[in-house]
């Protein structure tokens, strides 16, 4: 399913084997646990962290396992978007940067993986980027698309991923703002994240500020995956703790 | 008034006449009721199909229709009257936004105040680039704006400058710098090359095939700020989840 290892103060993540990385709640299950002992392992550890994830074959993540979902139709699809959206929302309070390595195909529910991340560096030579719900006909529920809308605020771009279900190449997925860099292969795409994961993590950003501002940076799109917000009192000792650590000339 | 005529897939909704195509009730009526025909043609056979909206003459559309409005005689009934077509106005906005089919605009003139509205409420528009502006002229004659035309300004003119220039400073947009600012999708010669070029971007949309309900359904969780502004409810997610369902 996938493996969990760390290169310096890069934690990389890699869904492995050479399918198509379906998401169902078996792989996405794995994914939270990894994701769940990077979190500790961080919090037990100085300095800071990124995280990488990457995958293996030709493909990042094809989208969801619609097998699966058929095998029971009145109960598959429900708790394969659970499990989507528990995934997404620990990504987006993940105390730490996080690099996206699509290093093949990505498409439908493989997109809100790979933009749920902070960075992403994606495989110029081959694979596409592809929304292919409108083509497939399926609908596309709230919480998935406020990521979306977030991560491509160009409306122009928006409609072609979206409603002309563009097939992009990492180059003009780069040119337009979806993606942050576009690299020849598919090991030297994962090396380029993990390099910007260890220049993130250089900057030694304490976690939970790092977390915090991401998800104001994305409150509606956390408020749709349920991840609670901070309540006043929360923010007021998270103030006040700050503050106690500034020198005193500056207070 | 508006005429429609259909080429295998493709809708040509045609605003007729050499005027400037002014909104008023008269006019709003008859594009609803193309557009309710549309709607009726495509629930009788299901399938790919796509819109093109272009005009007659020199203007797309020049906007409300100012001069109707003036005709009350005092202010407050002309404030009246134009609240009137902004009212009668917002549901063509929110047809097109639901529209179960790709929607492009052929803007063969000027479009101005509704009439810019009216273009950006497509999903494309291609415009002529040999004469005609974009312009939203309300600045100008000392009018400010409808909420859901801003709310569809802000959905489809994301760029802060642009948006800016766009309505703080009545900017008039030519073709060529409307599709540099990402305003309009490409530019086009004469008013019959434009409608070509829609044309020929319809037909390839509507070849696609999508089914109109889930494309709608895209494009309103695309823009939901702009829909929820001309009264549109989104689907909801069970209504989503069946749908997902059904299609597996």
């Amino acid at each position: 399913m996938c493996t969990l290892e760390k290169r310096g103060r890069v934690y990389l993540l890699t869904l492995t084997g050479a399918d198509e990385h379906r998401l169902n709640p078996t792989l996405l299950d794995a994914v939270r646990s990894a994701l769940a002992r990077v979190r500790s392992e961080a919090a037990s550890s100085d300095g800071g962290a990124a995280l990488v994830i990457a995958a293996e074959g030709k493909f990042f993540s094809n989208g969801f396992d619609l097998d699966w979902a058929r095998a029971s139709p009145s109960l598959h699809p429900g708790l394969m978007t659970a499990a989507l959206r528990r995934t997404l929302a620990d990504l987006l309070s993940l105390p730490m940067p996080t690099v996206a390595a699509v290093t093949g195909h990505v498409s439908a529910a493989g997109c809100f993986l790979a933009l749920s991340h902070d960075y992403v560096v994606m495989r110029a030579d081959r694979g596409f980027l592809y929304m292919s719900e409108v083509d497939i006909g399926l609908p596309i529920v709230e919480s998935f698309m406020a990521l979306m809308r977030a991560k491509i605020p160009d409306p122009r771009t928006r409609r072609d991923v979206l409603l002309w279900g563009k097939k992009m190449t990492a180059v003009e997925a780069e040119a337009r703002g979806i993606v942050d860099r576009a690299v020849v292969g598919a090991r030297e795409a994962v090396e380029a994240a993990i390099a910007m994961g260890e220049e993130l993590a250089a900057r030694n950003w304490d976690g939970e500020a790092y977390a915090s501002i991401r998800k104001g940076l994305f409150k509606d799109v956390c408020r749709g995956l349920g991840l609670k917000e901070a309540s006043d009192e929360e923010e007021e000792a998270a103030a006040s703790a700050a503050a106690a650590k500034l020198p005193s000339s500056k207070l | 008034m508006c005429s429609l005529e259909r080429r295998d897939r493709v809708f040509l909704l045609s605003i007729t006449g050499d005027g400037q195509h002014r909104l008023n009730a008269d006019t709003i009526a008859s594009l609803r009721s193309s557009l309710a025909e549309i709607r009726s043609q495509v629930a009788a056979a299901p399938g790919g199909y796509s819109l093109v909206t272009a005009a007659e003459g020199r203007f797309f559309s020049n906007g409300f229709d100012l001069a109707w409005a003036n005709e009350a005689g005092t202010p407050s009934g002309s404030r009246q009257r134009l609240s009137s077509l902004v009212a009668l106005f917002k549901p063509v906005v929110a047809d097109l936004l639901s529209l179960p089919m790709p929607t492009v605009a052929a803007v063969t003139g000027h479009a101005a105040a509704a009439g810019f509205m009216l273009a950006i409420s497509h999903d494309y528009a291609v415009m002529r680039g040999d004469r005609g502006v974009l312009y939203m002229s309300e600045l100008d004659i000392g009018l400010s704006f409808p909420d859901y035309f801003m709310s569809l300004m802000r959905a489809k003119i994301a760029d802060p400058r642009t948006l800016r220039d766009v309505t703080l400073r009545a900017k008039k947009f030519s073709a060529a710098e409307a599709e540099a600012r990402g305003i309009v999708d490409s530019v086009h010669g004469s008013a019959a090359e434009t409608v070509e070029a829609a044309l020929r971007l319809a037909k390839e949309l509507a070849a696609r095939n999508w089914d109109g309900g889930v494309y709608a359904s895209i494009r309103m969780g695309a823009f939901p700020e702009a829909c929820a502004a001309v009264g549109l409810a989104e689907h909801d997610d069970e209504e989503k989840r069946k749908t997902f369902v059904s299609k597996l």
